[in-house]
Parts: C-alpha cells; structure tokens; sequence
C-alpha cells in the first residue's frame, strides 16, 4: 500500500505496470506466492483432514449420517474389543520382525553388493524391482505363491522330500502371519540395500586401510567402521522402514484381507474394513488415530535413539 | 570421450586385476569371493525375482499346465497361450483402468511438481522468514501416513462431490507427492552456485526470469527424477484408491486387478496374474529407461 505511491522514481506514466513488477520482485511477495500451491494443498488435503480425523474419533459418524461428539466412546469400546487389541499385538509383531529381516538382510545385501562386480549397475538395477512394481501386484503373486493347494513353494519341498505334506500357509493364523511377513520383508529389502549401498559408498576406503593395518579382523572393521559410519543414513532409512511397516495396508488387504480369524489384521486394514465397507467412520478414525502415538514413539526412538548414539560416539573422539 | 581418457592410462598398470580392485578387494581370493559374495548374492536376486518369473509364467500358461503339477513341469509352459491376456483386454474393463492410472498419475504428478518446484524455490533461493521451519514441516507431512489419512479424507470426498471421480485421487495423491518432490527439488536447487543467480540479478533479470532461464534448465535431472517417481507413486497407491472410487469402470489398475478379477470364491489365477502382469510392466519399462534417476531420487532424498 504505502510503496507504490513513494516509488522513488519520478516515471509517474510508467508506475502502474512497474508496480507489479515490482510486487512480483519483491522476496515477501513472491515468497508468498510461491508457497501457496504447495501450502495450500497441504493444508486442505493433508492438515485439515489430520484435525478432522482426531475430531472424528470422538464421534459416532457414520456413512451418510453426520455423528454427534460421544467423547472417549469410541476409545473406551476399541480398549474392551479383542479382535482391535489383537490387532495392536499384530501390527507391533508385524513390524517389529519385518524391519529386524530387512535391516538384517538389507544390510548383508548391501555389503555384498558394495565389492566390485561385474555388471554391478544391471543387478543393482533388477534388486529395486520389487520396490518399484506396485505392491499390491506383486502381493497378488505372493497370494498365488501361498496358495493352499497349488503353492510352488510346498511343491518344491515335497518334491525334494523336505516335506510330506503342502503348507496351508495363509489359512493358519501363525503361517499366516509368517507369509505376510515374508512378503514385506522381500518387497523392503530392496529399499533397505540399496540406501544403505549409498552409505557405505561414502565410506573412504582408507579407514578399512588404516584398520587393518592396525591388526583389526574384518568383524572388527565391520563393527568400528562400518557400523558407525552409516549410523546416520541408517537411522533415518530406519525411521521411514518403521513409519511405512507400521502403517502397511495394501499388502495384507490384498493377501490375507486381515484373515483367518482376524489374526494377520493390522491397525490400518481393521480401520478401513470397519470404517468404509462397516460404515462406522467414527470408530474407524479412532483406530487410525489410536497409531499416532506409536508412530510418534517409534519415530522418535528410532530417529533421537541412532542420531544420538552417533553424535555421542562423535564427541567422544574430540 | 572415455576411451580417450582410459587408453593411455592401461600401460601403466602392470597388473590387469588391479585396475577395478577398490581398497582391499586384492586380499581375497577368487573361490573365497564365490562363497561369500557371488553365491548369496545370487540367492538374493533369485528370491527378489522369483515372484515376477512366477507372475508371468503363470500368466502364459493354459488352465490344465496350471492346476496339474503331476503332468507338467510347474516352471515351465509346454504349451504357452494368450487366453489370459485376451481375457484380461477384452473382457475385463482393465483398459479403462490403464487409461484412469495414467490420467491420474499424469495430472497428480504434473500439479506435485509445478507446486514443489515453486515451494523449493522459494524455500532454497528466496529465503523468506521461516523459510527453514516450512521446510522442515514439508518433510514431516512426508511422515503422516495415508492410512490415518483416508477415512476424513474419504468424509471430504464425498462432502466435495468428487467420491468416484478421477478428481478425488488427482486432488489426493499431492498430499505424499509435493512433500517427497520438494525435498528432492531442495537438494537439486542447493547444488546450483548461487553466484549464477546473483549474476543474473546484477543484470537486471527478475526473480522469475532466473527461476525460468537459470535454475530450471539447470535443475533438470532433479525435474526427471522428481517427476519419475512421483509418476511411479502415483502408479503404486491403492488405500485411497480403493476407499474413493467405486463403480469398476473409474478403478485404477491395481485396485481393480484385485478388486474385480475375483469372482466369489473362485480365482482365476491365470487372469489375475495376466493383470498383476499388465500393471507392472508399464511401470517398469518406464524404470529401465530412467534407472539412474531412480536411484538418485531414492537415495537423495534419504540422504539430505
């Protein structure tokens, strides 16, 4: 408002088209304009709906009924409901052994695949496939491969005599629990090895050098300089592997569908089946936000927990 | 230009092995290597893509090789037939949901990057006040998971009239998209010497110009990486596409491969691999074009 008429140029005929240049110049202006799309989208479809969900939870919306407030309703009937504290037991055990396969796995596959190779660029590049086709694709595979009776798996093991019998590995509530887990260890290795390759190829070789000139085994250099050195990349590809296995849904809805007997249901897929095809919105959302607070936990323990372990390992050296 | 440079280097290297040996690689032996590198290492890829193998074996094969291992050899198709894939085209609407997948994937990424490139820009090269805080807020809306997400979500879709409309996924998709690609575009945009920038100022070149002329031409590879994987992402969701479309025809390819192939309780494998099938390979064609930029995307954004 009151720059445009101090402009302290004397082109007066000029001033109106200057103005806007000038507006559009200006770092606060622009600024602003630059942020809105991004802003404007998270806010309304991202912030908003995080605050609506939390409201929802304390009501007993329904599919094309508008709920009214019932407070800790909703909470207090999910803390007596078997089938959602079952739910809980599975989502921590699911991600709990998930993220220890595939940080184990992932990491073995990333040392081997740091030595030098042969067509080092080309299996790198077929090791991301699983992390690229679309899960619930390459869930539906993984269905085919657990099918009770034409599983390839029991096959091969009753061929080579390991077995007498095929697995019915999705319509037992622990095999069942095992498969899934398998398929998200096998889809999240290779994000896991392929980060973690970015890591240790930032190590300079010249540490390994020094360790062993100074007598150390190659446990030890693993132990003193690996594992430090990709401290840092490690907790934040952590905390992402932590935060998307919690959350998971498209791999169980698409295998198990939560079954049988409800003993692969995860958090997510128990909200959306009582949420949108049970119609009970208000219950759903309670369940979805009774995660949050794991989530928070585990991001902060995974995240703080590694970063300050670095940062003290760091300090010490001074 | 390689061969150039590497001829004249060769002579010097007495020993050919020495050449591609990083550190201290020269202390293994070759069968130590086999076992413990080349033979887990070949484990790995075969179970990482065993499943894709299976998916189009399954896909070829006709029903009697398919459900009678006794006769047939499972891992092998004696007699390979297209009935699958015919099906899946011409009697499933697997057609339209290719063409919906990529509509929404195409107009949710192109929305993503016009507002990233805009947001990193702003938050890398205009400084503004809290330019840091945003930036930091726009990586943890990365953190906040579509599952605890799609239920109020779902509620505005419906209050906004876009429940089964394509409009509901392009609208939605930003929400994990513009987080993700403004990360990504902040790491491109930090690398670029800001002296280029300054110079274009002295010269008179106003703040869009520069973005224009300057730092987009420049930025490009962070442009295709971002626009990639967004387009991938896109490809990949299945939560809300599944809670905001309903009727078949406006599906996208995974949630309706899942959705509408099973019929009862009876699965027809070989057409639902046929479209597990369909749905991947246009994504990975895409990938094999763009491996480098894949990488880069996936490990830049962890790193910064």
């Amino acid at each position: 408002m009151t720059s445009v008429p101090t402009a302290p140029t004397g082109l007066g005929v000029l001033s109106p088209r200057r103005s806007l240049a000038d507006m559009l110049d200006d770092r606060r202006v622009l600024s602003f304009l630059f942020m809105l799309p991004a802003v404007g989208i998270l806010l309304t479809f991202l912030a908003y709906p995080l605050g609506l969900g939390v409201w929802l939870a304390f009501t007993d919306t329904r599919i094309g009924r508008a709920g009214v407030f019932i407070g800790l309703d909703n909470y207090i009937s999910l803390m007596g409901d078997s089938v959602f504290l079952l739910s809980v037991f599975n989502t921590i055990f699911y991600t709990t052994v998930a993220t220890i396969l595939k940080f184990g796995l992932g990491l073995w596959l990333a040392l081997l695949l740091n030595n030098s190779m042969p067509f080092k660029a080309f299996i790198r590049a077929i090791i991301l496939l699983p992390y690229i086709i679309p899960t619930v694709l390459s869930a539906i595979a993984f269905w085919w491969i657990f099918d009770a009776q034409f599983s390839i798996i029991s096959w091969a093991l009753v061929k080579f005599g390991l077995l007498d019998r095929y697995i019915d590995f999705l319509g037992e509530p622990w095999n069942a629990r095992w498969s899934v887990i398998a398929a998200n260890v096998w889809r999240g290795i290779p994000f896991v090895a392929i980060c973690l390759l970015a890591g240790l190829q930032t190590i300079s070789p010249s540490l390994y050098e020094a360790a062993a000139l100074d007598g150390a085994t190659s446990w030890q250099r693993f132990r003193h300089v690996t594992v430090p050195m990709l401290m840092p990349i490690l907790s934040i590809v952590l905390t992402f592997s932590v935060l998307f296995t919690f959350t998971d849904f498209q791999l169980i809805y698409a295998i198990t569908r939560g079954g049988p007997v409800n003993a692969t249901h995860l958090m997510a897929t128990l909200a959306f089946q009582r949420a949108i095809p049970g119609g009970r919105l208000g219950e759903g959302a309670a369940i979805a936000v009774a995660m949050i607070p794991f989530l928070v936990c585990a991001t902060v323990f995974s995240y703080y927990g590694l970063q300050r372990r670095k940062w003290q390992q760091g300090s010490a050296d001074d | 230009m390689t061969d150039v440079a590497a001829t004249p280097a060769k002579p010097r290297d007495a020993q050919p092995d020495a050449t591609d040996s990083v550190g201290m690689s020269f202390l293994t032996t070759r069968p130590k290597l086999f076992i413990t590198v080349y033979l887990p290492l070949a484990l790995f890829v075969f179970a990482l893509l065993f499943p894709f193998y299976w998916m189009a074996v399954t896909t070829f094969k006709p029903n009697d090789e398919l459900y009678n291992f006794r006769a047939h050899n499972p891992f092998w198709i004696s007699s390979p037939t297209l009935a699958n894939i015919e099906k899946l085209l011409f009697q499933t609407d697997y057609p339209a949901w290719f063409v919906n997948t990529m509509a929404v994937a195409i107009a949710a990424t192109a929305l993503s990057i016009f507002a990233s490139v805009l947001a990193a820009y702003a938050i890398t090269r205009l400084r503004f006040k809290g330019a840091q805080t945003t930036g930091l807020l726009i990586f943890l809306a990365y953190l906040v998971p579509p599952s605890i997400l799609f239920i109020p979500l779902a509620t505005m879709v419906y209050g906004m009239d876009l429940y089964d409309t394509n409009w509901a996924l392009i609208l939605t998709y930003p929400t994990f998209l513009i987080p993700f690609c403004t990360w990504l575009l902040m790491g491109y945009f930090k690398s670029i010497p800001y002296e280029l920038e300054e110079c274009a100022l002295i010269d008179g070149a106003t703040r869009i110009q520069i973005l224009w002329q300057i730092t987009l031409p420049l930025a490009v590879p962070g442009l295709i990486s971002a626009g990639i994987f967004a387009f991938t992402l896109s490809w990949n969701e299945f939560i809300y596409a599944l809670a905001f479309i309903s009727s078949s025809e406006n599906k996208t390819v995974p949630v309706g491969v899942l959705t509408q192939l099973v019929e009862g309780d009876v699965y027809h494998w070989g057409a639902l691999m046929a479209g597990a099938l369909a749905g991947s390979v246009p994504v990975a064609l895409i990938y094999s074009f763009f491996v480098e930029h894949y990488v880069s995307s996936l490990t830049g954004a962890v790193k910064e």
